[in-house]
């Protein structure tokens, strides 16, 4: 059985899935962040998997670019949820709910 | 032997990421997303992409994590989550669903396409050289090997920042600019705030009823 | 003066057509902003003056229109004023037909306006809203006038709907008595109808001819004939409405509840004759519809003739005798129509103006000497004391009753000799026989009316005296009869010679006599030629039509004189109940208005507020549910939203699945 660029494809599509799905059965937002940061990996598995079979150097800068921006990101959305959940210790995603119509 | 590196990466990864959604204490989970973080820097390796892997684990494993498991320890939301309740209706049905059906979805995608799975055409110019045997796997040989100004058995680091520095270098600049800017959100967001608080959005208790001041929202629909 | 600039001089006069409508309205106009200022007498003469003014506007226009040449259709002139409704295919303008029969109408129009104006200066003395009256009468001069005068439907329309609007007015302008107010909604109700039916003919004759001005629609192509004939069918409805046919005439007998004046201006001489007008108007759709058609309106016309003259003869009130009589006249002038005798109809509609009116007039008078009492038995004698105003009554009579020289002779004769020689009409001769008939019973109950009133002993006591003249064994009323000052006299005067001369307007001795018809030709014609019932039969026929009509009308008046002509103070026979309740007609209309009639309307105003305001509604609560169900969707919960998100993802692959990238 020979390890074809297949392989890694499934896989990633299989992190991916469970990241999405985590991401909608966690109710705590810091998990949830966490699911969401599994996506990217899985995205970043893709890419490189891509790359690697192209011989392209671009998907490797591609994830790259998409880790620096995950980092950016995990600092912003850390930040607010900092900011929210500063004097609520069991706050859920489920309690920011004012916005419904 | 990359078979045998891949599987058992590759088991781990899944395991850390079922251990992710499935451990109730944010911290397991937390350790559980390292766990996964590492299986897939090993497979990146394995790719012959030893800088990412490295980058991965020191940003990724090292600086994000850890930024989690800081938060974690500042507010104190450690209480397990009580996974056995789920106030939305069908949500867990509908996650189910949806999680499912990505991966077939994406798994009969990869294969339709009959043997290879990448449909782009190879790239002339960011040529990828195998560092550690020299040796190029591209079809492009004929081309030469000058396109990468000579340097057939660079490493892999030297050719990423070949690239990032001359074909990529205004995306990089960007970034750069999106780091400052993210740096100073983060800074402003963490201000303790200057006199009174505003009060709090109140929480509804799902089980208590509509809450007072949305009877307003409430109304204006229901004439 | 060279031809060329006389022509010019009298068409000018011809264009100067919008004068005639003008002083009315400006009439109005005055009167409505300062009337009440001006105070009795001066409105009154002010809105004389006005009709004055427009009758001698009409005259001019008539001088001007015999300057032109009949027979190359000089005289149908045209003068547009500006454009009105401007809608796409749509186009209609205020715009003046002066053509012969508009220009015959508004010359007796005018005429009879001016004289019935000046009547009720003195009628109307003392009356607390004295300038009212003449606001409304002004308005209803207007509004006649332009009926008559427009050149398209909707014109026409307008001035329709104005009429029966000011005839509201006029009939309930002593609203303080409920009975007058329900005589007006009466009127105005019962006229809806009739303007239903014309609504309906516009808008047909906008779908058939793509225009609804006169001149564009009979000079266009040939429609169908079931199109022609609902047209005119339709707006026969509208005319029956008007000139009081049969079923519609319901509101002319009640509409005596108004002043004397009103009854003589509106429902003797102008507004009851816009019915017949508006026919003679169209009378190229009638000839271009189905036989029947003309058919059917002939014998409705006839129908009413015989109906309301078995009424007449039945009634005690004078003005609801005159009332009667007209509804019976206007029959007399429908079956003319129907018939093709639009000359006849439209000569007998001018000696009829004359005639009734001078004799609503006189009643007037009567009315006023005798302290407004109205009924007749409590009349007689008055002829000695109110000798103007019997002395005119009685031209008016023998000129309704068909007695030559007088004009009304002439005008019925016309009508008799056009039914009898007529063949295309529906069982001719019958019609000739039973219109005989009704001519008879026109006759009767008018000497009636006349012995009963002015004649006989007189039925009340002397007021200076107290003394009685017979003997009676109830208390017979104090009266202190008087003949009425000049204003009212001078009127009457000029009636009745008027009624007297009138005939001399189409003599049938020879054809060079025949003034009207010639003046009328351009009017009426149809796919290029003549549309009026020339065919008037040879010598023989038309003397024995003539004889056996004034042996007919002789023998009623002896019949009735006999009857009701009683030095004694009697009444004569009572009158057969069923006949004085109009044969239950009347009674039937209520009865059925009231119980199943208002049960369906109420049904009806259920069926709008339920069904149609339902459904309007009910789409807009639709709406609200339909929101409300999907404001669930938006609960504010992130996770239900991400929930969302994945759910579209997940559709766009399908997506791309099923139809490729």
């Amino acid at each position: 059985m020979e390890l074809t660029s297949t392989w890694y494809l499934v896989l990633a599509a299989i992190l991916f899935a469970l990241g999405a799905t985590g991401l909608l059965v966690r109710r705590n937002p810091l998990i949830m962040f966490m699911c969401v940061e599994l996506m990217l990996n899985a995205v970043n598995l893709t890419f490189v998997t891509f790359g690697n079979d192209l011989n392209d150097l671009g998907g490797e800068l591609s994830v790259f670019f998409v880790l620096v921006v995950a980092a950016a990101e995990v600092v912003i959305g850390l930040a607010i949820i900092v900011a929210i959940m500063r004097r609520r210790n069991e706050a859920t995603a489920d309690d920011l709910s004012v916005l419904r119509g | 032997m990359e078979l045998v590196v891949f599987l058992i990466a590759g088991a781990l990864a899944i395991i850390g990421a079922l251990g992710l959604i499935l451990f109730r204490h944010p911290v397991h989970s937390a350790l559980s997303l390292v766990l996964s973080l590492f299986a897939v820097a090993v497979l990146f390796v394995n790719q012959d992409a030893q800088f990412l892997a490295a980058v991965q684990v020191i940003v990724y494993a090292g600086a994000i994590v850890v930024l989690f498991l800081f938060v974690i320890m500042l507010l104190g939301v450690d209480k397990a989550e009580n996974l056995s309740v789920e106030p939305i209706a069908g949500q867990r049905l509908i996650a189910v669903g949806i999680g499912i059906a990505i991966l077939a979805l994406s798994v009969f995608f990869i294969f339709s396409v009959s043997g290879n799975a990448a449909t782009g055409q190879e790239s002339v110019t960011a040529e990828k050289v195998d560092s550690i045997t020299g040796t190029t796997t591209s079809a492009t040989e004929a081309l030469g090997d000058d396109q990468v100004d000579g340097t057939e058995d660079a490493p892999n680091i030297d050719q990423l920042g070949r690239s990032l520095f001359t074909d990529y270098v205004f995306a990089f600049e960007v970034t750069a600019l999106l780091l400052t800017i993210a740096v100073v959100g983060a800074v402003l967001l963490a201000r303790k705030p200057k006199g009174e608080l505003a009060p709090l959005p109140t929480i509804p208790d799902r089980n208590a009823g509509p809450v007072p001041e949305l009877d307003a929202l409430e109304t204006l629909g229901d004439t | 003066m060279n031809p060329a600039t006389v022509n010019l001089a009298t068409m000018q006069l011809v264009e100067l057509v919008w004068l005639v409508p003008l002083f009315p309205l400006l009439g109005f106009i005055t009167l409505m902003l300062i009337g009440r200022r001006l105070g009795e007498p001066v409105a009154g003469w002010v809105a004389t003056a006005a009709m004055g003014g427009s009758f001698a506007a009409a005259v001019m226009v008539f001088v001007g229109m015999v300057g032109l040449d009949g027979e190359s259709g000089e005289r149908i002139v045209q003068v547009k004023l500006f454009d009105w409704v401007v809608a796409g295919d749509f186009s209609v303008d205020i715009g003046l037909l002066a053509d012969p029969l508009s220009v015959t109408m508004i010359l007796f129009i005018t005429g009879v306006a001016t004289l019935i104006h000046l009547y009720s200066i003195g009628y109307m003395h003392g009356d607390a809203n004295f300038s009212k009256f003449f606001v409304y009468l002004n308005l209803f001069a207007f509004a006649m006038l332009m009926l008559v005068l427009g050149d398209n439907l909707l014109l026409t329309f307008l001035g329709w709907e104005g009429v029966g609007a000011c005839s509201y007015f006029l009939i309930s302008f002593w609203f303080t008595d409920e009975a007058n107010a329900s005589a007006g909604k009466k009127a105005f109700v019962t006229n809806r109808v009739g303007d239903f039916g014309f609504m309906l003919a516009t808008f047909l004759a906008f779908f058939a001819y793509g225009s609804i001005e006169y001149g564009e629609m009979f000079s266009g192509a040939p429609i169908a004939q079931s199109t022609a004939t609902a047209i005119a069918l339709l707006l026969f409805v509208g005319a029956a409405g008007k000139s009081a046919q049969f079923p519609l005439y319901l509101w002319l007998p009640d509409a005596m509840a108004g002043p004397t004046p009103v009854s003589a201006l509106i429902h003797a001489a102008t507004m009851v004759t816009s019915g017949v007008y508006l026919l003679s108007r169209i009378n190229p759709i009638l000839a271009a519809a189905h036989d029947w058609a003309p058919s059917l309106i002939a014998w409705v016309g006839l129908f009413t003739a015989l109906f309301a003259a078995t009424i007449a003869i039945a009634q005690d009130d004078i003005k609801k005798v005159l009332a009667y009589s007209t509804v019976s006249q206007l029959g007399f002038m429908v079956v003319a129509v129907g018939t093709g005798a639009y000359v006849a109809a439209l000569f007998h509609m001018i000696t009829h103006a004359f005639f009734k009116a001078l004799m609503f007039l006189g009643s007037g008078s009567v009315i006023h000497g005798m302290n407004d009492d109205q009924n007749m038995k409590r009349y007689g004698g008055l002829a000695k004391l109110m000798p103007i105003t019997a002395g005119t009554f009685i031209v008016g009579w023998l000129a309704i009753a068909g007695v030559p020289p007088f004009s009304g002779f002439w005008s019925k004769d016309e009508i008799l000799v056009s039914i009898y020689a007529n063949g295309d009409i529906f069982a001719n001769k019958v019609l000739f026989v039973l219109l005989l008939i009704a001519a008879i019973l026109t006759a009767f109950y008018m000497t009636r009316l006349v012995a009963l009133t002015f004649f006989g002993a007189p039925r009340w006591r002397d007021e200076v005296t107290g003394e009685a003249f017979i003997e009676s064994d109830e208390e017979l009323p104090l009266r202190h009869p008087h003949e009425s000052p000049w204003t009212m006299t001078f009127p009457l005067v000029a009636l009745a010679g008027a009624a007297l001369v009138a005939g001399g307007l189409n003599l049938p001795f020879t054809k060079d006599l025949h003034f009207l018809e010639h003046w009328l030709e351009p009017s009426f014609f149809f796919e290029g030629k003549d549309n009026i019932f020339h065919d008037l039969p040879s010598g023989g026929t038309k003397w024995i039509v003539a004889i056996i009509a004034t042996l007919g009308a002789l023998m009623g008046i002896a019949a009735a004189w006999k009857l009701y002509f009683d030095k004694g103070g009697g009444t004569g026979p009572e009158s057969p109940p069923i006949l004085a309740q109009g044969w239950g007609y009347d009674n039937a209309v209520t009865s059925f208005m009231g119980g199943p009639g208002e049960k369906s309307f109420d049904a009806m105003a259920e069926f709008d507020a339920t069904v149609v305001d339902g459904t309007v509604n009910g789409v807009g609560k639709l709406i609200q549910i339909d929101g409300g169900i999907l404001r669930k969707l938006q609960n504010g919960l992130v996770r239900s939203y991400a929930a969302l998100i994945g759910i579209g993802a997940v559709g766009v692959m399908i997506y791309f699945l099923v139809v490729g990238a």
